[in-house]
């Protein structure tokens, strides 16, 4: 699926949450079920220290796909890292570089992506580009 | 009477939503809200004597001079100083310790040692160190216990004769420990050592008088007590204040200068470079009149009454542990939620209209000790009520069945 179909899809699957409620815990299950990055990747190297909450992410090249696996020590930032790791893991580096966000906002979890909201997120997304735009520079 | 109805009736934020719930704004200790009192001598002051001070022979500019002065005397009788210019008015509690920490920077020589207590803000560790590093002296910490106390045992080994400062806050922000400051001070004196209390989390709660305490450097910010942010206050006792090198050069703070020389002003404005926060100040002043107009007594037996009821509702919640469980603590509940990051919980009781703060308080040390990232923090004002900690209680009760 292309990044934009997968945007929708959430978009879609968010759309049918009545309140905050639902929509959280939606998010805290997802957190719940992500697949954890293997404890040899949970280095200082791979931190991105967010103040309140921490977030490591580890990056891999399969053929000519990046794949991500990420993990946070809170579970509400958790869930939104499983999101957007649905989104830009197991894609084309060239797409990873050109997608945006905005659909962050149409699901109501813009608060979340604030450049002061000190969870690492922001910084996760930056990473996230950097290690496409590396890959990248390889594949040329 | 103390009535926390037409107390709240002062402040119209309390009246507002989030996140389209009434707010519970239990984040005091971060900063305090500010009563229409207050918001009114801002007001007035740009509607009426916008002017700049000690400076002008115009009418405007001796009437702003004048309330700002008032507001350094309402200042100096609120905290008992013995001379109005042993108050040094700053922008807050964090300019207050770097003016004395600079100001040490000349009477601290290699080998000397200084004393910081482990419950301290940032605000109260870093300059020390950035003077330790500059000087040569030796940072040595009072250590803490599991309940959030000072180990003052261990308080009469570090001191010696090497000992030239000693720097604690009255209250901890971040578990609520009122330190045994009176016997702290006591203590430095008699090996001659002086003694700076950081009062930032104090002021909100109790009427310190410096006299009494004997303290050599008290500093505070207005804006944990009803005042106004970017405003706070330095005492310090005169003699230390002459001692004290200028801290920034500038305008206000000169007596002459000419390119040869120049020489400063007499205290306080040798501290006080440039055009202070002169609304601030004044609104300082208000601040302090509202709270006396409350009472501290009064306060202090509501807050207490406030901090049993939340403790006790609290612990009532299966794997919830209080960090800071000292005898003496003023209305401020640090606590995590067994296997739960507290920025979750943070983020859920924000989506139900409570405002807590989460996170290391500033104070990384302290969470270190007990090892754990931070705590969820809800720190109660007079202005707070029982049915808002049954908000806050159930909030957490319904935070921990969504996260568990
Ligand atoms: C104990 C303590 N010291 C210092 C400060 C810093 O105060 P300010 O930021 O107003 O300078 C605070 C405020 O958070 C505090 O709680």
């Amino acid at each position: 699926m292309t990044i934009k179909a997968i945007q929708e899809d959430l978009i879609d699957e968010f759309s049918m949450f009545e309140d905050w409620e639902e929509r959280y815990q939606y998010m805290i299950d997802l957190g719940k079920t992500l697949p954890l990055i293997e404890d040899a990747y949970k280095t200082q190297d791979n931190v991105i220290k967010g103040c309140q909450s921490k977030v490591w992410v580890h990056a891999e090249m399969d053929d000519d796909k990046v794949v991500f696996t990420a993990d946070s020590d809170a579970i509400i930032t958790k869930g939104i890292i499983a999101i957007l790791i649905r989104v830009f893991s197991n894609q084309h580096p060239k797409d990873i570089i050109a997608a945006d966000t905005d659909f962050i906002d149409e699901i109501g979890l813009k608060e979340h992506l604030s450049p002061t909201r000190a969870n690492g997120l922001v910084s996760m997304i930056k990473q996230l580009k950097m290690y496409a735009i590396a890959y990248q520079t390889q594949l040329n | 009477m103390f009535n926390v109805e037409t107390i709240r009736k002062d402040f119209p934020i309390l009246h507002r939503q989030v996140n389209g719930k009434p707010l519970v704004y239990f984040d005091n200790a971060a900063t305090s809200q500010t009563p229409q009192q207050v918001m009114d001598a801002i007001v007035e002051y740009y509607s009426n004597y916008n002017a700049n001070i000690h400076r002008g022979v115009h009418s405007l500019s001796q009437e702003a001079t004048d309330k700002y002065e008032q507001a350094r005397l309402t200042i100096q009788k609120h905290f008992n100083a013995k001379a109005s210019h042993e108050i040094i008015m700053t922008s807050g509690t964090t300019h207050g310790i770097n003016l004395v920490a600079s100001g040490f920077t000349t009477l601290l020589k290699k080998g000397d040692e200084v004393i910081v207590s482990a419950l301290e803000h940032h605000s109260n560790i870093v300059p020390w160190q950035m003077l330790c590093e500059r000087t040569g002296a030796i940072l040595r910490v009072l250590p803490m216990n599991d309940e959030g106390e000072l180990v003052m045992a261990a308080y009469a080994d570090l001191l010696s004769e090497k000992t030239k400062l000693v720097f604690v806050n009255h209250i901890s922000n971040a578990l609520g420990t009122i330190n045994p400051i009176k016997q702290i001070i006591e203590q430095a004196h008699a090996v001659g050592a002086a003694v700076l209390v950081d009062g930032a989390q104090a002021c909100p709660h109790l009427k310190p008088d410096v006299q009494a305490l004997d303290v050599d450097f008290y500093v505070t910010s207005a804006h944990k007590m009803c005042g106004p942010t970017g405003v706070g206050m330095l005492y310090g006792k005169e003699d230390w204040l002459n001692k004290l090198p200028a801290y920034q050069g500038g305008g206000e703070m000169i007596a002459e200068v000419t390119f040869e020389k120049t020489t400063y002003a007499d205290l306080p404005h040798k501290f006080e470079a440039g055009t202070p926060n002169i609304c601030g100040g004044i609104a300082f002043g208000a601040a302090i009149d509202y709270m006396n107009h409350i009472g501290f007594e009064n306060i202090a037996t509501y807050e207490h009454e406030l901090l049993e009821y939340a403790t006790a509702q609290l612990l009532e919640i299966e794997g919830l542990k209080i960090y800071g469980t000292a005898k003496e603590k003023t209305s401020v509940i640090s606590f995590n939620l067994k296997g739960i990051h507290p920025y979750d919980v943070g983020t859920l009781l924000d989506k139900m209209g409570v405002a807590v703060r989460t996170g290391h308080h500033c104070a990384q040390p302290i969470m270190d000790y007990y090892k754990i990232p931070g705590t969820v923090r809800a720190s109660f004002a007079f202005y707070n009520t029982k049915q808002e900690i049954d908000t806050l209680v159930s909030g957490v009760k319904k935070a921990k069945m969504m996260l568990s």
